[in-house]
């Protein structure tokens, strides 16, 4: 079960394509381009070497001795995905992407962000590849994450702020699926997570599964044997998907996925899918969505931008009742306590989102004890934070919003 | 024969095509969406096509998307959208509604089948929804005697514009460009040709639709069409409208335009 798509495209009863009619072949030629790429040993080789030399995997893993004090004694090792050229895993995705548009012949690529970090990568792969680049992000994500956007407009791309319903990503998802819609005939939509219609979950899930690969070799050959648990921030479920997917068959570690609690699971300000959501429509694919009693979708809340989203990757969402992975929230104030002890124990500043990874790992830790290993994606790095974070810890001499 | 075929078999007799009207239900509020939808009947509609308003309207440009919003903020329901969908048809015309798929998976696909044919209606478009992924739809619509419309779009593949037309019943949705919902100033030239690869693939009717706003273009495809879709016309005429009574004259004028555009071709008044 190293890939859990049972036919066409769903996962279990997740997944599938909900799309208007006029999308149907653009991702049908997805799919077809996906299948050959695979087939052609020339895209691999050059895939391969744009990771190695470009974005600089492998990533390494790194033991975190000082952290694991505050996990219960477990052991943590760090997957480093924050040293990755752009700073996040998103650049595994996008590399990926940008050359099947390529193949597909196609010299514009659109993307929606919410931290800004798919956005960056995704013009950066643009600039690298010659193809013009739009990046839909909301007006509230454009102002908590500013040094972001100004890093896509020093790349090259036209960025977008979006101004309807939550000003998040979920209305920057409607507004890239809006533009596809117009322009399918030469844009590419890289698309920035494991969501969306088929086939876009398995193509980004193949994308980053290099994370989950390279992990299990580093790990078996640190400690001479697998881990006991692998631990993820979950906002579409990229970086978890990547990291999973290499232990899917393993039935000893436990894969454990961690989404936003926001302010916390009963005040209605969270992004907690799992813990909140019921099984619905969104954005192309049946998965667990945030929604009220008719079917609206509810917006979502957290503190970091990435996580702030009301639906989640289908195969997450599959994984969850098949129970071979469990999710829990994790709230801005524990996420932002380990983002704290995570700079001040190991000189490494987290992105928010993957400070929820690890608060998870803090709590695992103590649940599993001071035998257990356990692996954590350090999905990106916190220089676009700083300035939220500063705010947060009132640190002087932080900027005012 | 069902309420929809008897409309485009009327408007066949007639030798024109239908016309379809589309508004969101609770837009700008619920009793006045019902009279909107009365006044564009009594305008010449011969088909409405009442809008469930749904929070990620994905293939809506910012006139119907922003009256969504508004219909939602004001706190319309499926409920309210069934009541409109029934006030709808008491005015004798064939009354299908249109939604994004999520709602209807919400509300049970079975009782809202059984819902809306209580209440008079004939049909659902469905948007977002594929043949692939409508089976179990299929079933709730068949049980209930309602027609399915999906949509086919000037990038359907023949095989693909097969597997659509033969899921669908009471008519085909043409989509006349790639593209949002929302008035465009010259029809899609891609229309003509979709609608005659349709046209050798089903004896269904086939509705075009995105972008027609005025008399002149729905007369240009009721050349080629077995009825004509408006629906961002309608909305922003009521959208710029001052008050209600405002909103009402312009959608029933506007119906009154579009009405005898269907009812001339290149131009020539019919007899
Ligand atoms: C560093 C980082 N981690 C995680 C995420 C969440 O995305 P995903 O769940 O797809 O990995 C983001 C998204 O912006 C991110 O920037």
């Amino acid at each position: 079960m190293t890939d859990t798509v049972m036919d066409s495209g769903h996962y279990g009863p997740y997944g599938g394509r909900f799309v208007p009619e006029a999308l149907t072949r653009a991702l049908d030629e997805l799919d077809a381009a996906f299948h050959a790429a695979l087939d052609d040993p020339s895209f691999g080789q050059r895939l391969d070497a744009l990771q190695r030399d470009y974005t600089g995997r492998p990533s390494p893993l790194t033991e975190a001795v000082r952290f694991a004090e505050h996990c219960g004694g477990a052991r943590i090792l760090l997957k480093r995905e924050d040293l990755n050229h752009t700073g996040s895993h998103k650049i595994n995705n996008v590399l990926g992407q940008a050359l099947l548009a390529q193949r597909m012949g196609k010299k514009r690529v659109i993307a929606e962000t919410g931290a800004g970090q798919h956005g960056v990568a995704a013009a950066t792969a643009a600039a690298l590849l010659d193809l013009e680049c739009t990046v839909y992000m909301g007006e509230e994500d454009t102002r908590r994450q500013a040094l972001n956007v100004a890093r896509m407009k020093l790349l090259g791309a036209e960025v977008v702020p979006v101004t309807t319903g939550s000003r998040t990503l979920k209305d920057a998802i409607n507004e890239a699926m809006r533009d596809w819609v117009s322009t399918v005939e030469r844009t590419h939509y890289l698309l920035g997570t494991v969501t969306g219609p088929a086939p876009f979950p398995q193509v980004v899930r193949h994308f980053h599964s290099v994370i989950g690969t390279e992990t299990r070799e580093q790990v078996l050959d640190r400690i001479g044997r697998l881990p006991d648990a692998v631990a993820a921030c979950v906002g579409g479920g990229s970086n978890a998907i990547g990291i999973f997917s290499a232990f899917m068959d393993d039935p000893t570690v436990q894969l454990r996925g961690y989404e936003a609690g926001g302010e916390g699971i009963d005040t209605g300000r969270h992004a907690a899918r799992f813990a909140m959501g019921a099984p619905g429509v969104l954005h192309g694919a049946r998965t667990y969505v945030m929604q009220d009693e008719w079917g609206q979708t509810v917006p979502s809340h957290s503190i970091s931008a990435g996580l702030d989203y009301p639906g989640v990757g289908p195969e997450h969402a599959w994984l969850h009742d098949t129970g071979r992975a469990r999710y829990e929230p994790v709230s801005d104030d524990e996420a932002m306590q380990a983002f704290a002890l995570l700079s001040r124990t190991e000189g490494i500043i987290p992105a928010i989102e993957t400070a929820h990874g690890l608060a998870g790992a803090m709590r695992l830790g103590r649940e599993l004890g001071s035998d257990a290993v356990i692996v954590v994606n350090l999905s990106g790095r916190g220089d676009k934070d700083v300035e939220t974070a500063a705010r947060y810890f009132g640190i002087e001499g932080a900027p005012s919003p | 024969m069902s309420a929809l075929a008897q409309a485009f078999a009327r408007a066949r007799n007639e030798n024109r095509a239908a016309l379809i009207g589309y508004l969101p239900a609770g837009f700008p509020d619920v009793p006045t969406s019902i009279r909107l939808i009365e006044a564009m009947v009594a305008g010449g509609v011969d088909i409405v096509e009442v809008g469930l308003p749904y929070s990620d309207p994905l293939m809506d440009g910012p006139v119907i998307a922003e009256a969504a919003d508004r219909a939602l903020a004001q706190g319309t329901t499926t409920d309210d959208v069934l009541d409109v969908a029934a006030a709808a048809a008491r005015t004798g015309a064939a009354t299908v509604v249109m939604s994004y798929w999520n709602p209807i998976e919400r509300f049970g696909l079975d009782r809202f089948a059984q819902r809306l044919a209580a209440a008079g209606g004939s049909g659902v478009i469905t948007p977002d929804l594929t043949p692939e992924e409508g089976l179990a739809w299929r079933d709730s619509t068949d049980a209930r005697a309602l027609d399915r419309i999906f949509l086919v779009a000037p990038s359907s593949t023949p095989q693909r514009i097969a597997t659509v037309v033969s899921a669908c019943s009471g008519f085909v949705y043409a989509a006349s460009l790639m593209g949002v919902t929302g008035a465009r100033d010259a029809i899609s030239g891609d229309a003509e040709g979709l609608v005659a690869r349709v046209r050798s693939a089903t004896d269904l009717p086939i509705a075009v639709g995105l972008g027609v706003s005025r008399g002149d273009q729905a007369a240009s495809i009721a050349r080629f069409a077995d009825g004509v879709i408006v629906g961002s016309a309608f909305v922003r005429a009521v959208a710029q409208a001052r008050d209600a009574d405002a909103a009402i004259e312009a959608v029933g004028s506007l119906a009154a335009e579009l009405a005898a555009g269907v009812r001339r071709r290149n131009g020539e008044v019919l007899p």
